[in-house]
């Protein structure tokens, strides 16, 4: 596949904890970036589904976080860290159908408790670390065919 | 099937007109939650739920889905309406409940959508 | 047709209260919002939804529902089977996504 770069690519959105009405635009964003330097649909799906869930458990969990992006000729790594409540059972927090959203968040389409697992699934290495009453960081990297 | 086809079996309106109602979706999935969508594989699929805010047509562009019909007569505000037309995602609406429109069209022949 | 005809067409799991097999069913409800639920099903239905929330017990009890269906392969949560047995709802689950549970309840409730 011929990538259209030359050198690494990084980027950083800033996320609002509760913001709704822009839930999805870093996701979003990324995706079109990863699209004009021709990256695989497949691979662009993969990462954009990924971050997207990502993104959405910052926006309903925590207070405020960041989603940085750096993309290279191999690899797109994406890290998203927050400042929040932190995980306190992060095995369980993985299990599929376990969610702690409260019944409001719900009502709007989340807390099926399958975001941790889709974004597990999408990537080719994820990682969670989590310190209560401090954040939660998420490293996902997806590589290019 | 045709978009112009499940809007007239479902007894459809289109809230976001489309220029193409001759595109061509290959399979359906009905979800109000998000997480559900984006598990299943659902390039070219179309979205039925009751759900209408802003985060759905960011979760159907994010999936693939290429249109998305609300049940129970429920119709996105002016914002979210155009928001998919922005992402050329066209919105339908019917008067079915989503057990009816999923059984409709079901029964019409559109497969459900696959998992990976 | 009752709930065990469903059981036996759909290859569904039983996973809570047995008893509840022999329950006629009126239609079916679709959902994963416990609010359109609460306003829309009709006594007797069966419902069918993603959510495996401890709260679906109880939805499915003031409505009183023939059975909740468990879509998507997924699995209900230990405490949601604990109440349901107490409250005597019958809760099935099936791989089948949403969508074509659906379709083929309504095919044969027809
Ligand atoms: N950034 C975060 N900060 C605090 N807690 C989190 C965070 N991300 C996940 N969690 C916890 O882990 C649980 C599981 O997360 P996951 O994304 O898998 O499911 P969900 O958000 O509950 O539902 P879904 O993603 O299907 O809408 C959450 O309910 C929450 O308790
Ligand atoms: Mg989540």
């Amino acid at each position: 596949m011929a990538l259209n770069i030359t050198e690494n690519i990084d980027g950083i959105f800033q996320l609002i904890g509760g913001n709704f009405s822009t839930a999805g635009e870093a996701s979003t964003q990324l995706k079109h970036k990863l699209a004009e330097i021709g990256v695989d649909e497949e691979i662009i799906r993969r990462a954009t589904i990924a971050t997207f869930e990502a993104e959405m458990n910052v926006i309903i969990y925590a207070a405020a976080g960041w989603l940085h992006y750096y993309i290279t000729p191999g690899s797109i790594k994406i890290r998203i860290e927050d400042m929040g409540p932190g995980i306190e059972n992060i095995e369980l927090a993985m299990q599929e159908g376990y969610s702690t959203a409260p019944e409001w968040v719900r009502e709007m389409g989340w807390g099926a408790g399958m975001g941790l697992p889709n974004m597990k699934k999408n990537s080719d290495t994820f990682t969670v670390d989590s310190v209560v009453g401090e954040g939660t960081t998420v490293e996902m990297v997806i590589n290019f065919p | 099937m045709t978009l112009k086809k499940i809007a007239e079996i479902l007894d459809a309106t289109i809230i976001s007109d489309s220029d193409d109602l001759n595109v061509q979706i290959l399979n359906a999935c009905s979800a109000d939650m998000m997480s559900a969508v984006l598990y299943y594989h659902t390039p070219n699929s179309l979205l039925i739920t009751g759900l209408t805010q802003p985060h759905v047509i960011r979760t159907a562009e994010i999936a693939g889905i290429k249109t998305i019909v609300f049940v129970l007569n429920k119709k996105p505000d002016a914002l979210t309406i155009d928001l998919a037309k922005q992402k050329k995602i066209p919105l339908l609406s019917t008067p079915c409940c989503m057990y009816t429109a999923s059984g409709r069209l079901f029964s019409a022949g559109l497969p459900g959508c696959l998992t990976k | 047709m009752k709930v065990k005809d469903l059981v036996d067409q759909l290859s569904l799991d039983v996973r809570s209260f047995k008893d509840g097999l022999g329950n006629d069913i009126t239609g079916a409800y679709v959902s994963d919002l416990l609010s359109d639920v609460m306003g829309n099903s009709k006594k007797g239905n069966v419902w069918l939804t993603l959510q495996t929330h401890l709260n679906i017990v109880a939805v499915a009890s003031m409505k009183d529902l023939s059975a909740i269906i468990i879509v998507g392969g997924r699995q209900a949560q230990e405490e949601t089977i604990k109440k349901a047995e107490q409250e005597k709802v019958t809760i099935l689950t099936t791989a089948l996504p949403s969508f074509e549970a659906s379709g083929r309840i309504y095919q044969l409730l027809k």
